[in-house]
């Protein structure tokens, strides 16, 4: 553990802290932040808790409001103490700027020194962080992470693939931080340049920002020969370091002591009971840039109850198995991409990359899976592909509830995104 | 037996020419192609010299490409010459999963080739007098077989 004293401390003394944190938020916000302000006067919400649970009495915060105060309105402090501002990446339309204080920037290293000290990280490790470096958080966040925890920090951004290669091979990199879809893309490159990327000194990955399936964890830790960790954060709270799996690999830890997580059911809004899914709300502790206030990130999780072996006294969010957002509606079906990923690494003759072409037949919406076969198929039986085709076809429809059309596609024709990849091709506004 | 080239092609405008192109470029000369397609994909046998360069040519060009085992019976070219090898076959209760067949110019002979999963074709092919061909009578191989 990088900061114990927090991490291990008492559940007890966590909440107070917690308490403490979240009242002095609250005050600051009602205090500076005007959208905050006229929100909780309206509702005529004070801005004070006595428990944690009168948390929920407090007005939700959605992405559109950081989008309507655009750029600077969400600061609750004077822009002169803003030393960084980072965007979203605005994939729905207009970016949102979040800012961040010396002392943001300053508790974020920690965070992303716990994260890297979680996935066993030391001051001995090299560590190659390969995601991009720029406005979105992952770069930047998981650099002064690293070297906040003394390791070796190879800041070679994202894309280059070769080149990412190379260094792997000459720097000596033992943990690779990146998204997980990249790491793929890096074995299959070292693959081609004859490099056995398993044999080099690589040994874990710190992997975030897309979403990702258990199977395809499998599959990157046998390829790459590493343990790979998930990492969870999102820049409209922080930026990675939000919460991070540890060595058992069984949920990511949620830094409570500077973020509050509740889930709530999205449709009621209501907290749910741990261990039920539901939307995945937080309340920033610690934040003096942009602090946020019940924040729905859109993405789809639980908590998982017990305490976990490792000793953290953090609670545990499962994986995001899904994100709003993301949320295709197919002739009225709530369907997640990140299923049709889960089905496809459990067949064999596949590849999980896939994409999904959305069209309009008439009034009905139709789907279309392309699928690649993997590489070292037997390719030569018609009735063999065919009979995937059919079983891919059929286990992806009995996990989305829709009926849809498969086509197997060449392997690697599928394009490869050096960031988040393109699953979802919507032709329904085109016809 | 003979190696095969089995190649994953989507059913897709001047990909078969890619695929063909790419043996070209790679210097690699065909004996017999055969398409076998579905609505939305197909798959091409091809038999050609240096099989495992021509898979490995293939592969850098992005294709799916794996090698299969088949038959090369050598027949007569007259009316009922394969008839004669698959009856042979039926009668040994042998099963044929695909067969296509070329002519030997000048030869007065027929290729037919034979992909066969079970039985031991080989035996019962010789055993009624048919020639089964080795390799490097059809092509240039690049294993020892």
């Amino acid at each position: 553990m990088f900061q114990p004293q927090w991490e291990a401390m008492s559940r007890e003394k966590l909440e107070a802290v917690q308490v403490e944190r979240l009242n002095a938020v609250l005050s600051k916000v009602h205090e500076r932040v005007p959208l905050y302000r006229s929100r909780f006067d309206e509702s005529g919400v004070r801005p004070q808790v006595a428990t944690l649970d009168d948390v929920t009495s407090l007005p939700f915060t959605v992405k559109d409001d950081l989008r309507s105060q655009y750029p600077y309105g969400m600061f609750a402090v004077p822009r002169r103490d803003i030393v960084r501002v980072h965007a979203s990446s605005g994939t729905t339309g207009q970016i949102t700027v979040v800012g961040y204080t010396r002392t943001d920037i300053d508790n974020w290293a920690d965070l992303m020194a716990r994260t890297f000290a979680s996935a066993g990280a030391t001051p001995d490790d090299v560590v190659q962080v390969a995601y991009g470096y720029g406005l979105f958080t992952g770069g930047l966040g998981a650099h002064y992470g690293s070297e906040r925890l003394g390791a070796l920090t190879v800041p070679i951004s994202g894309g280059n693939t070769k080149r990412q290669v190379q260094v792997l091979q000459d720097f000596g990199t033992t943990i690779l931080a990146c998204t997980p879809s990249y790491s793929l893309l890096l074995a299959e490159t070292a693959e081609e340049m004859g490099v056995d990327i398993t044999s080099l000194p690589l040994r874990a990955g710190v992997f975030g920002a897309e979403p990702w399936s258990e199977n395809m964890r499998t599959q990157i830790e046998q390829k790459l020969s590493i343990t790979a960790i998930d990492i969870y954060g999102l820049s409209e709270v922080l930026g990675p370091g939000v919460a991070s799996e540890c060595s058992e690999q069984h949920g990511l830890h949620v830094n409570e002591d500077h973020f509050l997580i509740e889930i709530v059911d999205p449709e009621t809004l209501r907290p749910v009971e741990d261990g039920t899914y539901g939307e995945v709300v937080f309340t920033t502790l610690t934040k003096e840039g942009i602090p946020v206030i019940r924040y729905r990130t859109r993405d789809i999780s639980r908590i998982i109850p017990g305490e976990c072996p490792c000793g953290r006294v953090f609670r545990r969010m499962e994986r995001v198995s899904g994100r709003t957002d993301d949320m295709l509606i197919i002739r009225g079906v709530n369907v997640f991409p990140s299923q049709i990923e889960q089905v496809l690494t459990g067949i064999e003759g596949v590849a999980p990359h896939y994409q999904v072409i959305l069209g309009r037949k008439g009034s009905m919406d139709t789907v279309e899976v392309h699928v690649e076969v993997a590489p070292d198929t037997e390719f030569d039986e018609i009735r063999e592909l065919e009979e995937m085709q059919r079983r891919v076809r059929s286990e992806i429809e009995s996990a989305l509830a829709v009926s849809i059309g498969v086509r197997l596609v060449e392997p690697r024709s599928i394009e490869r995104s050096e960031g988040k990849a393109r699953r979802v091709i919507d032709q329904r506004g085109d016809a | 037996m003979i190696e095969q080239l089995s190649v994953f092609l989507e059913n897709q405008p001047g990909r078969l020419a890619q695929a063909c192109r790419t043996l070209g470029n790679a210097d690699i000369n065909m004996r017999a192609l055969m398409v076998a397609d579905t609505e939305q994909f197909g798959v091409v046998r091809i038999i050609c010299d240096r099989p495992n360069s021509a898979k490995e040519a293939l592969e850098d060009a992005g294709f799916g490409v794996s090698v299969t085992g088949v038959y090369a019976v050598e027949t007569p070219d007259r009316p009922g010459g394969l008839a004669d090898v698959l009856e042979a076959l039926g009668a040994a209760s042998i099963n044929v999963e695909y067969a296509y067949c070329f002519l030997e110019p000048g030869e007065n002979a027929a290729v037919n080739v034979l992909k066969i999963d079970e039985g031991d074709a080989r035996v019962v092919l010789e055993a009624s007098g048919f020639r089964v061909l080795r390799p490097a009578e059809l092509y240039e191989p690049d294993t020892e077989s």
